[in-house]
């Protein structure tokens, strides 16, 4: 089963302030989570995104019209981060990953279960696929 | 059949019986084999259904549970025949739900009556999952396990049978959609998801036992299930201290139930309850397991809120309670469960024994923090250490405050009773010190 770890925390200034080898020293835990959701076979994907200033969210509305506007869905101090798409036996294994998860203090991690359509016919793309 | 015909209410009445006893252990037994909660909750309605109607007529099975497990098991092939499920998920339960039906034909009958344990523990441990809203726990542990209907979890919880259905159909979409494991957490978790569950049963005592408002009847009923689930649990998990606490801890309050309010209906406060009232057998029960418990090693939040209950129940052959003792037990309960409650309840201990300016010290602290300045109980406590202390208009006040704040026709007229009383030793002049 799939289950979307969504990261969410305060935006800060740190990370646009940062030089190349504290970036590379903030990253390290990072790198250490994924390489261990890898071992584990637990990994589908996983991203950083860029902060909330650079979203644009495109607005579905009545009559078709869509509106593109400048930022991201809620205007809020908590904002997503970055995520990871796991496979996991079930939802206490999702949960035991997403404490593990190294965002700092008074951020928080959403797990979502991912919707499986395979039953329906639709084919999922290789890129997400696990082996096999 | 005419309704009042006696023929028909014996088989009747042991569906409802029947019902209320096994289902939570049929259920269990049905959701580990097929691996899917809704599935077995259908398949089991209908088999009580099916014994609505044919008992009647046909008599009461010789195994009436064996009955219902083996008609439940018919009954969740057919609904996966015609029913909604589709794909690869339906041929996986067919063959699962097969599976069982031989297993059970070939096998004793009595078989599928043996205590499923484990079967029953994985389903507490789900229900009492901590990534679903307490109050979803304590509707599903209450219909699972208790065998409750959802009009009677509503009408105990003062909601409509719609909102609560809606409830329950909410947190099992949870499960079935996030698939929140049916399983025994392993010895990592084992000690967090404990305290859920017993939160979880905790949860609805105290709903049945502090009222603040609503039909008395309905909220008795509450502690006794409540306590049904706890025996349950600790028989599942005897060497577990906690457990065993919490079910000596319930037992204990529950015991001076019918002494808490008198004949008008008026709160009564422990000091001054007719012993007599107090359930004899309930007390030798909970102190009993008080002490196996705390043979069992150091103890926990239930532990030490148990061993105070004990201190208290000890009053019923007229000795006094260790109030110097009930202070420390409380002071190590502030250590694991640092609270306002529990300072305050601290603060009455150490009010008792005869260091009031010291308990009002603690309840002043406990107002200027602000966070129980809405609770009742702190204007309570206040308004009696400060009668005591002979401050009487400072007491006035404070049990002002409480008759603002209570929902409660009992609490209100026990505060009535106070401020009367108090008035009265107002208007005799002043107190017997200067």
């Amino acid at each position: 089963m799939k289950y979307l770890l969504i990261l969410q925390g305060t935006e800060g200034e740190e990370q646009a302030n940062m030089t190349p080898d504290q970036m590379i020293a903030a990253m390290e835990p990072w790198n250490r989570y994924t390489q261990e959701l890898v071992k584990a076979g637990a990994f589908l994907a996983g991203e950083g995104l860029y902060p909330s200033a650079s979203a644009t969210t495109v607005r579905h509305v009545e009559g078709g019209d869509r509106i593109v506007s400048d930022g991201p869905f809620a205007e809020t101090k908590e904002q997503i981060g970055g995520f990871y798409l796991l496979d996991c036996a079930d939802l206490d294994d999702a949960l035991a990953w997403a404490k593990k998860v190294p965002v700092g203090p008074g951020s928080a991690v959403e797990v979502r279960p991912v919707m499986d359509f395979t039953d329906f016919g639709y084919e999922t793309p290789d890129a997400t696929t696990p082996t096999g | 059949m005419p309704p009042h015909q006696p023929a028909d209410r014996t088989p009747a009445s042991v569906v409802d019986a029947l019902f209320r006893r096994e289902s939570g252990r049929v259920l269990a037994g049905l959701i580990g084999r097929l691996g899917d909660f809704d599935l077995a909750e259908e398949a089991l309605q209908d088999a009580f259904t099916v014994a609505l109607e044919k008992w009647p007529g046909d008599g009461v099975p010789d195994q009436p549970a064996a009955w219902i497990t083996t008609t439940a098991r018919n009954k969740a092939i057919d609904r996966l025949r015609h029913g909604r499920r589709q794909g690869r998920r339906r041929l996986e339960l067919e063959a699962l739900a097969r599976s069982v039906s031989s297993a059970g034909a070939d096998s004793q009958e009595e078989n599928a009556l043996s205590p499923i344990v484990d079967d029953r523990l994985r389903l507490i441990f789900t229900c009492c999952h901590p990534a679903l809203a307490a109050e979803a726990r304590v509707a599903l542990t209450l219909r699972t396990l208790g065998g409750l209907k959802t009009p009677e979890i509503a009408a105990a919880f003062l909601v409509s049978p719609a909102a609560m259905g809606q409830r329950i159909s909410r947190a099992k979409a949870k499960i079935r959609d996030a698939r929140i494991p049916y399983r025994v957490p392993g010895d990592a978790d084992l000690t967090d998801r404990l305290a859920g569950v017993l939160s979880t049963i905790y949860l609805i005592f105290n709903e049945g036992y502090s009222a603040s408002s609503g039909d008395r009847l309905t909220r008795s009923d509450l502690c006794a299930e409540a306590i049904r689930l706890g025996r349950l649990l600790a028989e599942l998990m005897p060497d577990e201290s906690e457990v065993l606490s919490a079910v000596a801890l319930m037992l204990l309050h529950d015991s001076r139930r019918e002494a808490r309010v008198d004949e008008g209906g008026s709160l009564v406060l422990l000091p001054d309850q007719d012993r007599s009232r107090w359930d004899r057998a309930q007390i030798e029960e909970g102190m009993g397991l008080v002490a196996k418990a705390w043979r069992m090693g150091a103890p926990g939040l239930y532990g030490l809120q148990a061993a105070i209950a004990a201190e208290h129940a000890r009053s019923v052959d007229g000795s006094a309670p260790d109030w110097e003792r009930i202070a420390n037990l409380y002071g190590l309960l502030e250590t694991v469960n640092p609270s306002p409650v529990v300072r305050l309840n601290r603060s009455v201990a150490v009010s008792m024994t005869g260091r009031n300016e010291e308990a009002l010290a603690i309840v002043d602290e406990l107002l200027a923090d602000g966070g129980l300045a809405g609770y009742r109980y702190l204007h309570l406590s206040r308004g009696e250490f400060l009668a005591r202390l002979d401050r009487y208009e400072e007491a006035l006040a404070a049990y002002g405050n409480v008759v603002r704040l209570s929902e409660n026709q009992v609490d209100r007229s026990f505060v009535g009773k106070k401020l009367a009383d108090l008035q009265q030793r107002l208007a005799d002049g002043p107190g017997p010190s200067p």
